[in-house]
């Protein structure tokens, strides 16, 4: 989005204004400098464009509800856990799982920034990282659900996790009812990117 | 007082708007800024702590009218300026870019896979012990400032100061922002969950038993009285 500059001070409004211009200037700078491989930019573009996404969490979760000695190692150590499926990395080093239960809804937000567990989701789609959802997710959580489509049970309570540290949330959501004979795979394909920020429930088969 | 960036609980916001898993950027220079931004930060030159400050401490004007990737940016030339890693005049323009004496550490293309699977962990040993243990009351500090630096970072939440809670978790020993930030080093210390309940944090929570739950470092921590 262009913007009207008023503040003339500022080192960036030594750059165009226009972002996808400033980008290019910056790039161009560094690369002469000596500073950057745009080859580089490509590799790490790709790497959260194609290698690393939700898939990975989706794994871990399934993996969870399939298999209790997991699970309850996830609960215990999940940085350790989820290490050992390759799934350590930048942004993702100190890890904690949290179930969603019957009595208790969890729901992770950054209220400060935008941290998020890469490795296991991938970069945080525009709603995490929106004015909209770090202002209102710790004040009213069940009216940011709603606008998800999710309403819970009055029992149940929510519990949101604000990544002020670096800490990363992963929500293990529950296992949806009837699905009892299928296997990890199948059940993979139940678990969406939101059931597992907590915005949303795994996928009723 | 807070900045800008420390927004929860804020009121007047709209509907947050849900997305398809598959759609990754918004716009085709976003990825280019998150890549320039990561391979600048693998110059060493600044911290993860130094990066969030430096976004915000943009302009109150600039950081509620840039989109996302914007600040980014904005926060990557203050810092490229202020570790002299370029100059205001190569950024104006003006004069043809220098070589930079830190070439040699530039990330190179084979190297990313690796780079982005190390990480950057943060917990480290500390010679400050934990005081408090599960189920303890406690409340955080007053002011949701840095303690050190008038206007310095810090992690404490401006809805969470001086809020009542009781500790959840022990995560250890982490770098504490509020010294890392700002290069008086890494001060590690004691990094606990805390939970607040609702009805401790806002006048009119949804639900009496909902909790929002901050990791907070010990000295962001008092005994309750």
């Amino acid at each position: 989005m262009p913007h009207d500059h008023d503040h003339h001070d500022d080192p960036h409004a030594l750059l165009p204004p226009e972002p996808a211009l400033r980008v290019k200037a910056l790039e161009t700078l560094l690369t002469q400098k000596g500073l950057i491989d745009p080859a580089a930019l490509d590799e790490i573009i790709d790497t959260y464009e194609n290698k690393i996404g939700p898939r990975n969490g989706a794994r871990v979760v399934a993996r969870a509800w399939c298999d209790p000695d997991f699970r309850a190692a996830l609960l215990e150590n999940a940085t350790a856990v989820v290490s050992d499926l390759g799934f350590y990395g930048r942004q993702g080093e100190h890890m904690v799982a949290v179930e969603n239960t019957d009595a208790v809804h969890n729901m992770v937000v950054c209220t400060l920034c935008s941290c998020y567990p890469w490795p296991l989701l991938g970069i945080p789609p525009g709603w995490y990282k929106s004015d909209a959802y770090r202002a209102r997710a710790v004040r009213e959580p069940r009216k940011v659900l709603a606008d998800f489509g999710v309403v819970l049970p009055e029992n149940t309570a929510v519990r949101v996790w604000d990544s002020t540290a670096e800490m990363r949330y992963l929500v293990i959501p529950m296992r949806p009812a009837g699905t009892e004979g299928m296997g990890e795979d199948a059940l993979m394909e139940l678990v969406s990117r939101d059931s597992m920020i907590g915005t949303g429930l795994a996928v009723q088969p | 007082m807070s900045r800008l960036h420390d927004m929860g609980g804020r009121f007047g916001d709209g509907p947050v708007q849900p997305e398809p898993e598959n759609v990754r950027f918004h716009a085709d220079w976003h990825p280019r800024a998150l890549a320039l931004t990561l391979a600048a930060g693998s110059l060493g030159q600044w911290n993860l702590d130094a990066s969030r400050h430096a976004r915000e401490r943009l302009a109150p004007t600039d950081y509620a009218t840039f989109s996302y990737y914007e600040k980014w940016l904005g926060g990557l030339v203050t810092l490229l300026l202020e570790t002299g890693v370029v100059t205001e005049a190569e950024l104006a323009g003006t004069v043809d870019p220098a070589p930079s004496p830190l070439a040699g550490r530039k990330l190179q293309a084979q190297q990313v896979a690796e780079v982005l699977a190390k990480g950057g962990p943060v917990d480290r040993p500390s010679d400050v012990a934990p005081i408090f243990a599960l189920g303890d009351v406690v409340v955080a500090r007053k002011f949701a400032e840095n303690a050190r630096v008038s206007g310095g970072h810090t992690r404490l939440p401006a809805y969470a100061a001086g809020a009542r809670g009781r500790i959840l978790r022990l995560h250890g020993s982490h770098i504490l922002p509020d010294s890392n930030a700002h290069d008086l080093g890494e001060a590690a210390e004691p990094l606990y969950a805390v939970a607040f309940p609702a009805s401790e944090l806002w006048a009119h929570p949804e639900h009496p038993d909902d909790e929002v739950v901050l990791d907070m470092w010990q000295s962001y921590l008092g005994v309750a009285q």
